[in-house]
């Protein structure tokens, strides 16, 4: 039903018509409303057989989830930021136990220093835990992710992380079509869980594995990982035959024919640059952009068949690796291998800075013409930078960079926010 | 600033120009004010005073005064002061924290602290919720207390910070109401000079997520009896008195760690020259 809603709510609404048996929840912005829909509708009688189960912390959350999916439960959780990195170990521990539950991620920032705005660090910090991560572009296809990775996620027996822009999704107001029950239970079949109580056999899991079998484990989680490259695309279609729309996939290309100069992103910033790209065609220029789904499994083949025919790729990427650069587009370089295509990295976004059009425009037009370094900062205010590398290199007690900076920009250094 | 001032300190010497963004009516203002008063009584200058918080309303108070602050993550802010104070046993270290941070996502931490026993002060602003997040659960809230991430209540018997700083081995307990500012500075003056892990939950309403909360105001009385060194009569009076009874509720003999590391204190003319000033 089409409905002018917030993201999270719908997100909300969609885990309900999932039919989770156990719901984990632990405040943190800017996920809590998602949790706190998905409580609304357990207390409006909304979700039959729902344990909703309000935890001490996220570690706990998962924790929780962990259980409850090793009893044949279906579970789903949902966190943010420093929630996700504190829940880290059970994050590994789920992918590597083999067990189907979904979470949500409001992306938002790293502290310190702190911050609640939404970038992909979160998110990139757990990209190799062995958990599929889904990438929503609008808040349709993070109602639309959501149904699909309980499917994947249980066919596959593999957890899934389902990405949305903290903020530009989860707070934002727009007309969303949410599925009704009946289409969902046409997708979607009761959990059939491959491992079970079973009163039989009972058995323990969590074994102590040593250099004997663990690579192979291990190997097996990668194989996993690119089973679901061929599932996640099937999968797509399936929703499609059964909602009408085009959701999820491995990646979306917007205007790359003949595209000498492709923009490659995850989640919500693809419209902006849509936009850009369309406002570049009008003037003549050959530009496109390719859209992530899929981050983990990475679908090299795709981004390599999408990206070879261009001359320029610019990755727009919401996180950053100090020391390296861009995480996206290392990965992209590992798909464009033995190729000249030249693959740049624009770290854009960091802890909720607009990404203007204008801005975009400007490297997209600088990487046409040969223009762009290999990594470049967007909107980065150089001046703020120097005087603080200045400061520290005159005085050895330079005292806190964020703080500095702070007070050099002109704001008083306040507590955040969580 | 007041750097290097010398005392004797007002209570104003110790805050900073930093506007608090709590919402009219908060407790914390309160607590607040008994800090800066408790810290010029104790006369301890801002700069041998340090104040290390995590995450929540009840944590922003450090950037709120001008003494050495340390806002952490969600939930350690204790293992933050212990690493503090065993690096700088010189310095007057308290805990800023509340109900969601001290209880709950840092609440393993609170145990082994009353255990380790470090000569530092934990307070904790307790009003039975997460404000910060818009009203949430916390360990301390009520059973019934319906909200949408506990839909019904929690249905759980809330935690009982007071008996878990006793039975984990804390030094001093008490506990205080963020209106009464004679007593709750007073309490912690004493909670700073008694040796060992001081613990001192105050209540401090959120007027916001618990307008009943105001009722406070008038369901606290002083403690009708003086504070004992008997832990297992300290512990019978406080879970069988109705948790709203304010003062020092036990003040033990337990050795506090002992600290391996030197005191540091420099010549100020050193500091000036490092810092340029």
């Amino acid at each position: 039903m089409l409905k002018q809603t917030e993201g999270s709510q719908a997100v909300a609404e969609a885990i309900a018509l999932c039919r989770p048996e156990v719901v984990c929840a632990y405040p943190i912005t800017p996920q809590t409303h998602i949790v706190e829909g998905v409580g609304a509708l357990v207390k409006a009688g909304k979700i039959e057989n729902c344990e909703f189960i309000n935890v001490e912390s996220e570690f706990a959350a998962l924790s929780v989830a962990i259980g409850a999916s090793a009893a044949g439960a279906r579970a789903y959780t949902a966190t943010a930021s420093q929630g996700l990195l504190f829940m880290g170990e059970a994050v590994y521990n789920a992918a590597g136990l083999g067990l189907p539950i979904v979470m949500t991620i409001g992306n938002r920032a790293i502290g310190a220093p702190i911050n609640i705005w939404n970038d992909h660090t979160d998110s990139m910090s757990m990209k190799d835990s062995g958990w599929i991560q889904l990438f929503a572009e609008t808040n349709q296809e993070a109602v639309d992710l959501h149904i699909q990775a309980f499917r994947l996620a249980e066919e596959l027996s593999c957890p899934v992380m389902v990405c949305m822009d903290g903020f530009i999704l989860t707070h934002a107001y727009e007309r969303i079509d949410v599925p009704s029950q009946e289409e969902v239970d046409a997708f979607l079949p009761p959990y059939d869980p491959i491992q079970v109580l079973d009163p039989v056999e009972p058995y323990s899991i969590g074994a102590m594995v040593g250099p004997e079998a663990f690579t192979e484990v291990r190997y097996l989680a990668h194989e996993k990982q690119l089973q679901a490259l061929r599932r996640i695309p099937e999968i797509g279609a399936v929703f499609k035959d059964v909602f009408g729309r085009q959701s999820g996939g491995l990646i979306h290309s917007y205007r790359t024919e003949g595209a000498e100069t492709i923009a490659v992103a995850l989640g919500s910033v693809n419209g902006t640059i849509k936009e850009v790209i369309d406002g570049m065609r009008d003037d003549g220029a050959a530009v496109g952009s390719v859209s992530i789904c899929s981050f983990r499994p990475f679908p090299l083949d795709e981004l390599r068949a999408a990206l070879v025919g261009a001359k320029h790729v610019v990755v727009i990427e919401k996180s950053l690796a100090p020391g390296l650069g861009g995480i996206v587009a290392s990965n992209i370089r590992m798909a464009l291998r033995e190729t000249a295509v030249p693959v740049y990295t624009v770290i854009a976004g960091l802890g909720g800075r607009p990404i203007t059009m204008n801005s975009l425009r400007e490297v997209l037009e600088a990487a046409g013409n040969m223009r762009l370094p290999d990594v470049q900062f967007l909107d980065l205010d150089h001046g703020a930078v120097e005087r603080e590398i200045l400061r520290a290199k005159q005085t050895r007690r330079a005292g806190p960079t964020a703080e500095n900076i702070l007070r050099n920009l002109g704001h008083a250094a306040v507590a955040g926010n969580d | 600033m007041n750097i290097m001032q010398p005392g004797p300190f007002k209570a104003a010497n110790y805050k900073s120009d930093v506007t608090p963004v709590w919402c009219p009516g908060c407790g914390d203002f309160h607590v607040l004010l008994s800090l800066t008063k408790a810290l010029a009584e104790l006369g301890a200058a801002p700069e041998n005073v340090a104040l290390v918080s995590g995450i929540g309303c009840s944590s922003r108070i450090p950037a709120y005064t001008n003494c050495y602050g340390f806002h952490g993550v969600h939930g350690r802010s204790l293992a933050l002061g212990a690493g503090l104070k065993v690096a700088r046993p010189d310095l007057t270290v308290l805990v800023m924290s509340g109900d969601g941070d001290g209880f709950s996502i840092g609440g393993n931490h609170f145990l082994h602290a009353c255990r380790r026993n470090i000569d530092m002060t934990y307070v904790v602003m307790d009003n039975r919720v997460y404000g910060m997040t818009k009203g949430q659960p916390s360990p301390t809230t009520e059973p019934d207390w319906d909200s949408a991430l506990s839909p019904g209540g929690t249905g759980l018997s809330p935690f009982h910070p007071l008996v878990i700083a006793l039975a984990s081995g804390a030094n001093f307990v008490a506990r205080e109401f963020s209106g009464d500012i004679k007593g709750t500075t007073r309490t912690i003056v004493e909670a700073v000079r008694h040796p060992g892990f001081s613990f001192v939950e105050i209540l401090s309403p959120c007027v916001t997520f618990r307008p009943d909360e105001r009722a406070w105001k008038t369901q606290t009385h002083v403690a009708s009896v003086e504070a004992t060194d008997d832990p297992a009569r300290a512990a019978r009076r406080i879970m069988t008195d109705d948790g709203f009874n304010t003062g020092v509720l036990y003040r033990g003999r337990r050795k506090p760690y002992e600290h391996h590391v030197t005191d540091r204190i420099v010549d100020p003319a050193i500091l000036e020259q490092e810092f340029a000033i």
